[in-house]
């Protein structure tokens, strides 16, 4: 039964008849699902963007254009830093990894404070998620968005402390590049709401 | 029973390239932002609002190819890596552009 057993590579992956890691597939999968979820997501603010009642601002009224292009272009550099921090860690250069990983976090933090500080304006000029159908869908999609930024932060800290620990070693480079396509997929997710969601007009 | 040599087709590997450097990335960065700074600016440009959606939607899936290709190496990975996320894509592109045409259809038929 040897020629049945499973191989393994230096990194501890296992080898496949294909070629393909079945941990790399399993996220692209993953991720292809997670586009059927903001798709819906997205329709339903489409569907309702204009639906507010008289009194109540417009998502369009109240959206700080300026300050929501910076803070998507912070998420867009975000995807570099977490590039050079999966390029530092192939090249078996940790401390560059670290730093790289750490900025991806920042970044995100930063992007993460954005929203909350754009949340805040909007309730306070009375769009909320309780005031209109435009307000639920709004609130419901961005909030995903950001829960989604805010759990890849916590994965990129996971790697950041581990690598700390020296337990990423450069054989376990593939660790960074999974959390690595879960953040790029959440910045092309923002990539397609900043334009449907906040530069369309209604 | 006979030995071959020949390898069974769901044995072939295809091997993946090599990824780019990090100039290419820093590169690839740049030309984000600078899509990202005209799709802001053609925001504010007073054209015809077709004309406006037409420029963002196209402006925004160059970016969003970028990433993928570039930051996420699908172009550079094995090319069954995108299959799983291109039928994610289009059946969520399919259902959805088919749903909202239904609900836009029927509330306008109802007014």
């Amino acid at each position: 039964m040897a020629d049945q057993a499973v191989a393994h590579d230096a990194g501890g992956v296992h080898a496949t008849s294909t070629g393909i890691e079945n941990t790399k597939l399993a996220m692209w999968t993953f991720l292809g699902s997670e586009t059927l979820l903001f798709g819906a997501l997205i329709s339903t603010f489409l569907l309702y963007r204009s639906n507010v009642p008289p009194g109540i601002p417009t998502p369009h009224e109240i959206f700080d254009i300026p300050f929501t292009s910076v803070s998507s272009f912070v998420l867009l550099m975000s995807s570099l830093t977490m590039v050079l921090a999966l390029a530092a860690i192939q090249h078996g250069d940790h401390h560059r990894t670290r730093v790289w990983l750490l900025a991806t976090a920042t970044l995100g933090m930063v992007f993460i404070s954005g929203q909350v500080y754009e949340f805040t304006a909007f309730v306070r000029e009375g769009f909320t998620v309780g005031t209109s159908p435009a307000g639920s869908a709004f609130f419901v999609l961005t909030s995903f968005h950001g829960a989604h930024v805010t759990l890849g932060i916590l994965m990129l800290l996971s790697l950041f402390g581990l690598s700390l620990q020296g337990k990423l070693p450069r054989e376990r480079a593939n660790a960074v590049e999974y959390v690595g396509l879960y953040w790029h997929f959440v910045d092309i997710v923002w990539i397609v709401l900043f334009t449907l969601v906040y530069l369309i007009p209604a | 029973m006979a030995t071959t040599d020949q390898t069974p087709a769901t044995q072939i590997h295809i091997p993946e390239k090599a990824h780019p450097g990090e100039r290419t990335y820093v590169k690839v960065a740049l030309v984000l932002g600078v899509i990202t700074a005209a799709e802001i600016a053609v925001s504010y440009i007073d054209v015809n609002k077709w004309v406006l959606i037409l420029s963002l939607i196209v402006l925004s899936a160059v970016k969003f190819i970028l990433v993928v290709q570039w930051f996420m190496h699908l172009k550079f990975d094995h090319p069954t890596l995108r299959k799983p996320f291109i039928a994610g894509m289009v059946t969520a592109l399919t259902v959805y552009t088919i749903v909202l045409a239904n609900l836009v259809y029927h509330s306008r038929s109802a007014s």
